[in-house]
């Protein structure tokens, strides 16, 4: 629609909060970030991984490339988004399919909406997402 | 003079003049404020004591007609329902509402939330017209059936959702929570059969797909209406549909005629005041 | 195709990679927790597991299906956030063809090397 007053969109500035802030938008703002992250590292991943089909020359030379330090960190990175996205993931999908947000209730005061009831939900994703990735962790680096 | 009960509150306001000022910019006015003050109040005491130009729209000031959502405190609420003291704040920042385009100081231009809300078909769609024109009974509904879309048909349409919406804050093709949750509204009320009819619009790049449940929306809705839970029950409907799970059942019917005896005083209908032009 | 259609094949793209992706992160990159279990001996990254796992049809499968299901939940939801930046009709239609071409052809690529891998293996005698 064509503009018919001053411009006032928020614009991206909104998507990060625009003084607000739930906690839901943090969840929000990290699964998309945490989602980039990990199709950036996926495409990535499939050119890495796709030496394989070149032969053990190719492979074994690619995986020394990208053993070092630096590259352990980066995937054990990829590793703690993948467990908040996935974890989260199945929150959202529970939500967004329509059964985690209780049934219609009548709007009494105070107000409960659906976010507070699913709340507590939230708080597991995170808690969860953080053992699965403390875990990764120790994985990773500790028992390796 | 100030009473003991009184409290000196600064009024932070986001002005605009259009055709004169460039961008908008904001104005201090410092007021007394007195317990139970509303922010509206205080709009109307700072008109009256010192910038009689200040424009706002509101209305009825008992939180029902919708008029008065603005951005107080950066957070989308109605002026007349929300208290200075309950802010706990000696700064009151207000500014028109984001996400619509400033028509004056706090004047928000809804008219595009008005013109998708009416793309929803927000009334009872049904086949049979000379029913619905000229209703010889009520249509048939439980008590339940009455709570699955009571919540949402308490929309008082004042944009506070559409504000705080991340989507909104970029997409302007996105239907937003407002429009969003009024559709099902509709889509819920066993009187309706517009499901198929809706679809049409809710299904494209418009519809819920865009909303990812960051809440804000019911976090401000002054009415309890709850638009995040409406467009995931929508999005249930709508896949339920798409994958041939959906249940199909024809609308409420109309009432039967009650038995027993008919009283044989009551009074005729008065005639119709509204006739067709 | 309608956002309906799309949306639900990333929610179910979505429950295919929490499966196999997550077989797959245990496998490749757990091999710590699999030495608790006591199921994991060799290097996973080192070539005999991987010739072993290419010649392997079970492997090969669910390589495709998480390469294409992975890439399809990837590239819905890059698009999600593209539209949402609200761009015009044409930048539109740029972007729903710009993503199919490269999506597809990333699948194509993946699905390549899946299938030659075998090849490769027997060629150097692995
Ligand atoms: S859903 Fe709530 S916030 Fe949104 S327009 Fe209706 S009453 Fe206002
Ligand atoms: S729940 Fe959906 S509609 Fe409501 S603010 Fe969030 S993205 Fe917007
Ligand atoms: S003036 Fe009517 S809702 Fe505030």
């Amino acid at each position: 629609m064509q503009t018919r007053g001053h411009p006032n969109r928020l614009g991206i500035r909104g998507w990060v909060g625009g003084g607000r802030w739930g906690f839901e938008r943090y969840m929000y703002t990290l699964h998309r970030l945490s989602g980039l992250a990990l199709l950036v590292y996926f495409t990535m991943h499939i050119f890495v991984t796709s030496t394989r089909a070149v032969g053990p020359d190719a492979w074994k030379q690619t995986m020394s490339v990208v053993s070092g330090p630096l590259f352990t960190m980066g995937e054990y990175l990829v590793f703690a988004a993948f467990a908040f996205h996935a974890v989260n993931g199945i929150r959202l999908g529970a939500i967004e399919l329509g059964f985690a947000v209780g049934r219609p209730i009548e709007p009494v005061y105070p107000y409960q909406t659906s976010v507070g009831g699913q709340r507590r939900l939230a708080r597991a994703v995170l808690m969860i997402a953080f053992v699965v990735a403390l875990w990764g962790g120790l994985d990773f680096f500790v028992w390796k | 003079m100030a009473g003991s009960n009184t409290k000196q509150v600064t009024f932070h306001l986001r002005r605009f003049e259009p055709g004169k000022d460039a961008e908008p910019h904001w104005e201090d006015h410092s007021i007394e404020v007195t317990p139970g003050m509303t922010v509206l109040d205080g709009l109307w005491k700072v008109k009256e004591l010192s910038a009689p130009s200040l424009a706002w729209r509101s209305s009825c000031r008992m939180g029902i007609c919708g008029s008065c959502g603005m951005l107080i405190n950066g957070r989308p609420r109605l002026a007349c329902n929300t208290q200075v003291s309950e802010l706990g704040s000696a700064i009151v920042a207000v500014a028109p509402l984001p996400n619509f385009d400033i028509i004056k100081d706090l004047v928000p231009d809804l008219r595009p939330i008005f013109e998708t809300h009416r793309e929803m078909l927000p009334y009872l769609l049904r086949d049979d017209t000379a029913e619905q024109e000229d209703p010889t009974r009520e249509y048939r509904q439980t008590p339940h059936e009455l709570e699955q879309y009571l919540q949402f048909s308490y929309c008082i349409k004042c944009g506070c959702c559409m504000a705080a919406c991340p989507t909104v804050a970029t997409d302007a093709q996105y239907a937003g929570p407002m429009p969003l949750g009024q559709a099902h509204r509709y889509d819920s009320d066993t009187r309706d059969a517009g499901f198929d009819r809706r679809r049409e619009v809710l299904a494209g790049g418009s519809g819920p797909w865009r909303c990812h449940f960051a809440g804000e929306c019911s976090q401000v809705c002054p009415k309890g209406v709850d638009p995040a839970k409406a467009i995931q029950l929508m999005k249930r409907q709508l896949v339920s549909d798409l994958l041939r799970l959906r249940r199909r059942t024809p609308p409420a019917a109309v009432a039967e005629a009650p038995h027993g005896t008919m009283r044989d005083d009551i009074p005729a209908a008065p005639p119709r005041t509204v006739t067709e032009a | 195709m309608r956002d309906r259609t799309l949306w639900t094949w990333h929610i179910g793209a979505g429950a295919v990679i929490l499966v196999l992706l997550g077989l797959h992160m245990v496998i490749m990159h757990l091999s710590g927790t699999l030495g608790f279990l006591g199921v994991q001996d060799a290097e996973p990254t080192g070539w005999a597991s991987v010739a072993a796992r290419a010649g392997s049809l079970f492997f090969t499968l669910t390589y495709v299906a998480l390469l294409g299901a992975a890439l399809y939940h990837g590239f819905y939801g890059f698009r999600n956030i593209l539209m949402e930046l609200n761009p015009g009709r044409t930048v539109r239609s740029v972007i729903n063809v710009g993503l199919s071409v490269v999506g597809l052809a990333l699948f194509a690529f993946g699905t390549w090397a899946a299938l030659a891998a075998p090849g490769a293996a027997t060629m150097a005698g692995g």
